[in-house]
Protein backbone atom coordinates (compact mmCIF):
# COMPACT_ATOMS: atom_id res chain seq x y z
CA UNK A 1 0.00 0.00 0.00
CA UNK A 2 1.73 3.14 -1.20
CA UNK A 3 0.73 6.29 0.60
CA UNK A 4 0.83 9.68 -1.04
CA UNK A 5 3.33 12.19 0.30
CA UNK A 6 0.56 14.30 1.73
CA UNK A 7 -0.92 11.36 3.62
CA UNK A 8 2.46 10.53 5.17
CA UNK A 9 2.85 14.13 6.29
CA UNK A 10 -0.62 14.52 7.78
CA UNK A 11 -1.24 11.15 9.38
CA UNK A 12 0.88 12.09 12.41
CA UNK A 13 -1.15 15.24 13.00
CA UNK A 14 -4.55 13.73 13.71
CA UNK A 15 -5.32 10.22 12.54
CA UNK A 16 -2.22 8.70 14.13
CA UNK A 17 -1.40 11.43 16.61
CA UNK A 18 1.49 10.00 18.66
CA UNK A 19 0.18 11.23 22.01
CA UNK A 20 -3.59 10.82 21.84
CA UNK A 21 -4.01 7.86 19.51
CA UNK A 22 -0.85 5.74 19.60
CA UNK A 23 -0.07 6.75 23.22
CA UNK A 24 3.69 6.95 22.86
CA UNK A 25 6.05 9.33 24.63
CA UNK A 26 3.84 10.01 27.62
CA UNK A 27 6.50 10.85 30.18
CA UNK A 28 7.66 14.15 28.66
CA UNK A 29 4.10 14.91 27.58
CA UNK A 30 2.97 15.22 31.17
CA UNK A 31 6.30 16.07 32.74
CA UNK A 32 7.08 19.34 30.98
CA UNK A 33 3.66 20.76 30.18
CA UNK A 34 3.30 23.06 33.17
CA UNK A 35 3.95 26.08 30.93
CA UNK A 36 3.18 26.58 27.26
CA UNK A 37 6.72 27.66 26.41
CA UNK A 38 8.13 24.42 27.86
CA UNK A 39 5.74 22.43 25.71
CA UNK A 40 6.89 24.34 22.63
CA UNK A 41 10.57 23.86 23.54
CA UNK A 42 10.10 20.14 24.09
CA UNK A 43 8.09 19.81 20.87
CA UNK A 44 10.75 21.56 18.80
CA UNK A 45 13.50 19.41 20.29
CA UNK A 46 11.56 16.26 19.49
CA UNK A 47 10.86 17.43 15.91
CA UNK A 48 14.58 18.04 15.39
CA UNK A 49 15.66 14.68 16.78
CA UNK A 50 12.85 12.78 15.07
CA UNK A 51 13.47 14.31 11.63
CA UNK A 52 17.22 13.82 11.67
CA UNK A 53 17.17 10.33 13.16
CA UNK A 54 14.53 9.31 10.60
CA UNK A 55 16.68 10.67 7.75
CA UNK A 56 19.85 8.99 8.97
CA UNK A 57 18.19 5.67 9.70
CA UNK A 58 16.57 5.68 6.25
CA UNK A 59 19.99 6.42 4.73
CA UNK A 60 21.75 3.70 6.69
CA UNK A 61 19.04 1.05 6.57
CA UNK A 62 20.97 -1.10 4.10
CA UNK A 63 24.25 -0.79 6.00
CA UNK A 64 23.08 -1.66 9.52
CA UNK A 65 22.91 -5.42 10.10
CA UNK A 66 19.46 -6.49 11.16
CA UNK A 67 20.55 -8.13 14.42
CA UNK A 68 22.10 -4.96 15.91
CA UNK A 69 19.64 -2.45 14.49
CA UNK A 70 18.10 -1.36 17.81
CA UNK A 71 21.43 -0.40 19.47
CA UNK A 72 22.45 1.32 16.23
CA UNK A 73 19.23 3.36 16.22
CA UNK A 74 19.73 4.28 19.86
CA UNK A 75 23.23 5.58 19.16
CA UNK A 76 21.98 7.71 16.24
CA UNK A 77 19.14 9.10 18.34
CA UNK A 78 21.39 9.75 21.35
CA UNK A 79 23.84 11.68 19.15
CA UNK A 80 21.10 14.07 18.01
CA UNK A 81 19.73 14.43 21.53
CA UNK A 82 23.21 15.44 22.70
CA UNK A 83 23.32 18.10 19.97
CA UNK A 84 19.93 19.47 21.08
CA UNK A 85 21.09 19.52 24.70
CA UNK A 86 24.23 21.48 23.87
CA UNK A 87 22.47 23.96 21.58
CA UNK A 88 19.70 24.57 24.10
CA UNK A 89 22.16 24.95 26.97
CA UNK A 90 23.97 27.61 24.97
CA UNK A 91 21.06 29.56 23.47
CA UNK A 92 17.99 28.97 25.66
CA UNK A 93 19.30 28.33 29.18
CA UNK A 94 15.96 29.03 30.88
CA UNK A 95 14.10 26.41 28.83
CA UNK A 96 17.05 24.05 29.25
CA UNK A 97 16.63 24.39 33.00
CA UNK A 98 12.86 24.02 32.91
CA UNK A 99 12.98 20.87 30.79
CA UNK A 100 15.67 19.48 33.07
CA UNK A 101 15.89 15.72 33.07
CA UNK A 102 13.32 15.35 30.30
CA UNK A 103 15.74 16.72 27.71
CA UNK A 104 18.23 13.81 27.88
CA UNK A 105 15.24 11.51 28.26
CA UNK A 106 14.22 12.24 24.66
CA UNK A 107 16.58 9.34 23.91
CA UNK A 108 14.14 6.86 25.41
CA UNK A 109 11.04 8.59 24.03
CA UNK A 110 9.20 5.71 22.43
CA UNK A 111 7.96 7.85 19.53
CA UNK A 112 11.41 8.23 18.04
CA UNK A 113 12.51 4.62 18.34
CA UNK A 114 9.00 3.56 17.33
CA UNK A 115 9.07 5.57 14.10
CA UNK A 116 12.59 4.34 13.35
CA UNK A 117 11.46 0.75 13.69
CA UNK A 118 8.02 1.09 12.10
CA UNK A 119 8.71 3.57 9.33
CA UNK A 120 12.24 4.82 8.61
CA UNK A 121 13.85 1.43 8.14
CA UNK A 122 11.42 0.45 5.41
CA UNK A 123 10.90 3.69 3.51
CA UNK A 124 12.81 6.16 1.38
CA UNK A 125 14.67 9.13 2.79
CA UNK A 126 12.09 11.65 1.59
CA UNK A 127 9.15 9.70 3.02
CA UNK A 128 10.97 9.26 6.33
CA UNK A 129 11.66 12.98 6.45
CA UNK A 130 7.98 13.78 5.90
CA UNK A 131 6.94 11.21 8.48
CA UNK A 132 9.33 12.75 11.00
CA UNK A 133 7.95 16.25 10.38
CA UNK A 134 4.33 15.07 10.61
CA UNK A 135 4.76 12.99 13.75
CA UNK A 136 6.88 15.70 15.38
CA UNK A 137 4.24 18.35 14.65
CA UNK A 138 1.49 16.08 15.96
CA UNK A 139 3.48 15.60 19.17
CA UNK A 140 4.10 19.35 19.49
CA UNK A 141 0.43 20.22 18.94
CA UNK A 142 -0.61 17.72 21.60
CA UNK A 143 1.95 19.15 24.01
CA UNK A 144 0.79 22.72 23.40
CA UNK A 145 -2.85 21.74 23.91
CA UNK A 146 -2.12 20.02 27.22
CA UNK A 147 0.19 22.80 28.39
CA UNK A 148 -2.39 25.45 27.47
CA UNK A 149 -5.15 23.81 29.49
CA UNK A 150 -2.88 23.11 32.44
CA UNK A 151 -1.37 26.57 32.58
CA UNK A 152 -4.61 28.50 32.05
CA UNK A 153 -6.44 26.63 34.79
CA UNK A 154 -3.49 25.93 37.07
CA UNK A 155 -1.79 29.31 37.12
CA UNK A 156 -4.09 31.65 35.17
CA UNK A 157 -1.31 32.59 32.76
CA UNK A 158 -0.04 31.74 29.30
CA UNK A 159 3.74 31.92 29.13
CA UNK A 160 5.30 32.53 25.72
CA UNK A 161 8.60 33.94 24.51
CA UNK A 162 9.52 37.40 25.78
CA UNK A 163 9.79 39.65 22.72
CA UNK A 164 10.70 43.32 23.11
CA UNK A 165 8.33 45.07 25.52
CA UNK A 166 6.07 42.05 25.81
CA UNK A 167 7.16 40.10 28.89
CA UNK A 168 5.93 36.85 27.44
CA UNK A 169 3.31 36.21 30.12
CA UNK A 170 -0.40 36.68 29.39
CA UNK A 171 -2.57 36.85 32.50
CA UNK A 172 -6.13 35.58 32.42
CA UNK A 173 -8.19 38.01 34.54
CA UNK A 174 -10.25 35.87 36.93
CA UNK A 175 -8.22 32.67 36.88
CA UNK A 176 -5.01 34.50 37.70
CA UNK A 177 -6.38 35.42 41.10
CA UNK A 178 -7.94 32.07 41.93
CA UNK A 179 -6.06 29.37 40.03
CA UNK A 180 -6.75 25.66 40.49
CA UNK A 181 -3.20 24.80 41.51
CA UNK A 182 -3.77 21.09 41.23
CA UNK A 183 -3.68 21.34 37.42
CA UNK A 184 0.02 22.20 37.47
CA UNK A 185 0.78 19.25 39.75
CA UNK A 186 1.17 15.62 38.82
CA UNK A 187 -2.38 14.68 39.79
CA UNK A 188 -3.95 17.30 37.54
CA UNK A 189 -1.84 16.19 34.60
CA UNK A 190 -2.97 12.57 34.90
CA UNK A 191 -6.64 13.55 35.34
CA UNK A 192 -6.53 15.89 32.34
CA UNK A 193 -4.85 13.23 30.21
CA UNK A 194 -7.63 10.79 31.11
CA UNK A 195 -10.37 13.24 30.13
CA UNK A 196 -8.62 14.25 26.90
CA UNK A 197 -8.12 10.63 25.95
CA UNK A 198 -11.81 9.92 26.61
CA UNK A 199 -12.76 12.95 24.51
CA UNK A 200 -10.66 11.82 21.54
CA UNK A 201 -11.99 8.30 21.93
CA UNK A 202 -15.51 9.73 21.78
CA UNK A 203 -14.73 11.66 18.59
CA UNK A 204 -13.29 8.52 17.02
CA UNK A 205 -16.33 6.47 18.01
CA UNK A 206 -18.71 9.01 16.50
CA UNK A 207 -16.72 9.00 13.27
CA UNK A 208 -16.87 5.24 13.06
CA UNK A 209 -20.60 5.19 13.76
CA UNK A 210 -21.22 7.44 10.76
CA UNK B 1 19.93 7.85 58.40
CA UNK B 2 20.82 9.33 55.01
CA UNK B 3 19.93 6.03 53.36
CA UNK B 4 16.58 5.83 55.11
CA UNK B 5 15.88 9.35 53.85
CA UNK B 6 16.76 8.28 50.29
CA UNK B 7 14.41 5.32 50.52
CA UNK B 8 11.47 7.34 51.86
CA UNK B 9 12.12 10.08 49.33
CA UNK B 10 12.17 7.84 46.27
CA UNK B 11 9.40 5.45 47.32
CA UNK B 12 6.85 7.96 48.59
CA UNK B 13 7.75 11.64 48.24
CA UNK B 14 9.28 11.61 44.77
CA UNK B 15 7.55 8.48 43.55
CA UNK B 16 8.82 7.99 40.02
CA UNK B 17 5.46 7.48 38.40
CA UNK B 18 3.10 9.56 40.48
CA UNK B 19 5.12 12.73 40.96
CA UNK B 20 7.93 12.67 38.39
CA UNK B 21 6.17 11.11 35.39
CA UNK B 22 8.99 8.68 34.71
CA UNK B 23 7.94 5.27 33.43
CA UNK B 24 4.37 6.13 32.48
CA UNK B 25 4.27 3.82 29.46
CA UNK B 26 4.51 0.57 31.48
CA UNK B 27 2.28 2.16 34.15
CA UNK B 28 -0.55 2.23 31.63
CA UNK B 29 0.56 -0.69 29.48
CA UNK B 30 1.49 -3.42 31.96
CA UNK B 31 -0.96 -2.68 34.78
CA UNK B 32 -3.86 -4.79 33.56
CA UNK B 33 -3.30 -7.60 36.08
CA UNK B 34 -1.33 -7.71 39.30
CA UNK B 35 0.81 -10.70 38.38
CA UNK B 36 2.47 -8.98 35.44
CA UNK B 37 2.67 -5.76 37.45
CA UNK B 38 4.76 -7.50 40.11
CA UNK B 39 6.95 -9.14 37.43
CA UNK B 40 7.57 -5.85 35.68
CA UNK B 41 8.20 -4.05 38.97
CA UNK B 42 10.79 -6.61 40.08
CA UNK B 43 12.56 -6.54 36.73
CA UNK B 44 12.70 -2.72 36.78
CA UNK B 45 13.95 -2.61 40.39
CA UNK B 46 16.71 -5.09 39.56
CA UNK B 47 17.85 -3.23 36.46
CA UNK B 48 17.61 0.18 38.16
CA UNK B 49 19.83 -0.96 41.02
CA UNK B 50 22.46 -2.40 38.68
CA UNK B 51 22.26 0.51 36.24
CA UNK B 52 22.78 3.01 39.08
CA UNK B 53 26.03 1.31 40.07
CA UNK B 54 27.38 0.90 36.57
CA UNK B 55 26.48 4.35 35.26
CA UNK B 56 28.02 5.85 38.41
CA UNK B 57 31.25 3.95 37.78
CA UNK B 58 31.29 4.87 34.09
CA UNK B 59 30.68 8.52 34.89
CA UNK B 60 33.25 8.80 37.70
CA UNK B 61 36.05 6.68 36.30
CA UNK B 62 35.71 7.09 32.54
CA UNK B 63 33.83 10.24 31.56
CA UNK B 64 35.17 12.65 34.19
CA UNK B 65 38.90 11.76 33.91
CA UNK B 66 38.68 11.98 30.12
CA UNK B 67 36.67 15.21 30.25
CA UNK B 68 33.83 13.70 28.26
CA UNK B 69 30.90 14.81 30.44
CA UNK B 70 28.90 15.78 27.36
CA UNK B 71 28.76 12.13 26.29
CA UNK B 72 26.73 11.33 29.41
CA UNK B 73 23.41 10.67 27.67
CA UNK B 74 24.94 8.60 24.88
CA UNK B 75 27.13 6.45 27.09
CA UNK B 76 24.41 5.90 29.72
CA UNK B 77 21.84 4.64 27.26
CA UNK B 78 24.40 2.31 25.67
CA UNK B 79 25.42 0.96 29.06
CA UNK B 80 21.78 0.40 30.00
CA UNK B 81 20.94 -1.31 26.70
CA UNK B 82 23.95 -3.60 27.03
CA UNK B 83 23.19 -4.26 30.68
CA UNK B 84 19.58 -5.26 29.98
CA UNK B 85 20.71 -7.65 27.24
CA UNK B 86 23.39 -9.10 29.53
CA UNK B 87 21.00 -9.57 32.45
CA UNK B 88 18.57 -11.29 30.13
CA UNK B 89 21.27 -13.74 28.98
CA UNK B 90 22.45 -14.54 32.51
CA UNK B 91 18.97 -15.06 33.90
CA UNK B 92 18.03 -17.24 30.94
CA UNK B 93 21.10 -19.40 31.48
CA UNK B 94 21.11 -19.73 35.26
CA UNK B 95 17.57 -19.39 36.45
CA UNK B 96 14.88 -20.50 34.02
CA UNK B 97 12.20 -19.97 36.66
CA UNK B 98 13.14 -16.32 37.13
CA UNK B 99 13.42 -15.93 33.39
CA UNK B 100 9.89 -17.22 32.99
CA UNK B 101 8.70 -14.60 35.45
CA UNK B 102 10.71 -11.61 34.23
CA UNK B 103 11.76 -12.56 30.71
CA UNK B 104 9.12 -10.84 28.65
CA UNK B 105 9.49 -7.58 30.56
CA UNK B 106 13.24 -7.25 30.21
CA UNK B 107 13.38 -6.00 26.60
CA UNK B 108 10.84 -3.30 27.47
CA UNK B 109 13.07 -1.90 30.18
CA UNK B 110 15.72 -0.36 27.92
CA UNK B 111 13.25 2.30 26.83
CA UNK B 112 11.78 2.80 30.29
CA UNK B 113 12.41 6.44 31.24
CA UNK B 114 12.78 5.50 34.90
CA UNK B 115 16.05 3.63 34.33
CA UNK B 116 17.85 6.35 32.37
CA UNK B 117 16.12 8.85 34.68
CA UNK B 118 17.64 7.44 37.87
CA UNK B 119 21.09 7.29 36.25
CA UNK B 120 20.92 10.99 35.37
CA UNK B 121 19.31 11.97 38.69
CA UNK B 122 22.10 10.24 40.64
CA UNK B 123 24.69 12.33 38.83
CA UNK B 124 22.67 15.54 39.21
CA UNK B 125 22.18 14.96 42.95
CA UNK B 126 25.88 14.18 43.45
CA UNK B 127 25.28 10.85 45.20
CA UNK B 128 28.18 8.52 45.98
CA UNK B 129 28.24 4.88 44.93
CA UNK B 130 26.20 3.48 47.85
CA UNK B 131 23.69 6.32 47.73
CA UNK B 132 23.24 5.85 43.98
CA UNK B 133 22.56 2.17 44.50
CA UNK B 134 20.01 2.87 47.26
CA UNK B 135 18.31 5.49 45.13
CA UNK B 136 18.12 3.00 42.27
CA UNK B 137 16.57 0.28 44.42
CA UNK B 138 14.22 2.71 46.18
CA UNK B 139 13.13 4.21 42.87
CA UNK B 140 12.39 0.73 41.58
CA UNK B 141 10.38 -0.15 44.70
CA UNK B 142 8.37 3.07 44.37
CA UNK B 143 7.69 2.16 40.74
CA UNK B 144 6.59 -1.33 41.79
CA UNK B 145 4.33 0.08 44.51
CA UNK B 146 2.52 2.40 42.09
CA UNK B 147 2.25 -0.31 39.44
CA UNK B 148 0.83 -2.92 41.83
CA UNK B 149 -1.68 -0.47 43.35
CA UNK B 150 -2.76 0.52 39.87
CA UNK B 151 -3.16 -3.07 38.70
CA UNK B 152 -5.36 -3.86 41.71
CA UNK B 153 -7.54 -0.85 40.99
CA UNK B 154 -7.87 -1.88 37.35
CA UNK B 155 -8.72 -5.48 38.23
CA UNK B 156 -11.56 -4.24 40.40
CA UNK B 157 -12.68 -1.73 37.81
CA UNK B 158 -13.29 -4.57 35.37
CA UNK B 159 -16.21 -5.61 37.56
CA UNK B 160 -17.85 -2.19 37.55
CA UNK B 161 -19.82 -0.46 34.85
CA UNK B 162 -17.57 2.24 33.40
CA UNK B 163 -18.98 4.59 30.71
CA UNK B 164 -17.98 3.31 27.31
CA UNK B 165 -15.71 6.19 26.28
CA UNK B 166 -13.84 5.96 29.58
CA UNK B 167 -13.15 2.22 29.36
CA UNK B 168 -9.54 1.11 29.45
CA UNK B 169 -6.87 3.78 29.22
CA UNK B 170 -8.83 6.97 30.09
CA UNK B 171 -10.17 5.60 33.37
CA UNK B 172 -6.69 4.28 34.16
CA UNK B 173 -5.29 7.80 33.81
CA UNK B 174 -8.02 9.24 35.98
CA UNK B 175 -7.48 6.67 38.74
CA UNK B 176 -3.76 7.38 38.44
CA UNK B 177 -4.52 11.06 38.94
CA UNK B 178 -6.55 10.36 42.08
CA UNK B 179 -3.74 8.16 43.36
CA UNK B 180 -1.26 10.99 42.72
CA UNK B 181 -3.54 13.28 44.76
CA UNK B 182 -3.32 10.83 47.64
CA UNK B 183 0.47 10.66 47.29
CA UNK B 184 0.66 14.43 47.67
CA UNK B 185 0.21 13.80 51.39
CA UNK B 186 3.82 12.58 51.41
CA UNK B 187 6.03 15.62 51.29
CA UNK B 188 9.32 17.00 52.60
CA UNK B 189 7.64 18.02 55.88
CA UNK B 190 6.79 14.40 56.57
CA UNK B 191 10.43 13.43 56.12
CA UNK B 192 11.49 16.20 58.52
CA UNK B 193 9.03 15.00 61.15
CA UNK B 194 10.12 11.39 60.81
CA UNK B 195 13.86 11.91 60.85
CA UNK B 196 14.14 15.18 62.74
Amino acid sequence: MAQSKKEILTQGLFRENPVFIIMLGLCPTLGVTTQVINGIGMGLSVIFVLVFSNIFIALLKNVIPNSVRIPAYIVIIAAFVTIVEMVMHAFAPSIYKALGIFLPLIVVNCIILGRAEAFANKNTVLDSFLDGVGMGLGFTLALILIALIREVFGAGTITLMAIGKFSGVIEIPLLYKYPARVMTLAAGALLLMGYLKAFFGYLQMRKEAK
Amino acid sequence: MAYLAIFITYIFINNFILTQFLGLCPFIGVSKNSESAIGMGMAVTFVMGLASIITYLVYTFVLIPLNLGYLQTLSFILVIAALVQFVELIIQKNSPALYQALGIYLPLITTNCAVLGIAILNINEGYNLMQSFSAGIAGGLGFTLALVLMSNIRERMDLHPVPRVFKGVPIAFISGGLMALAFMAFDKALLMNLLG
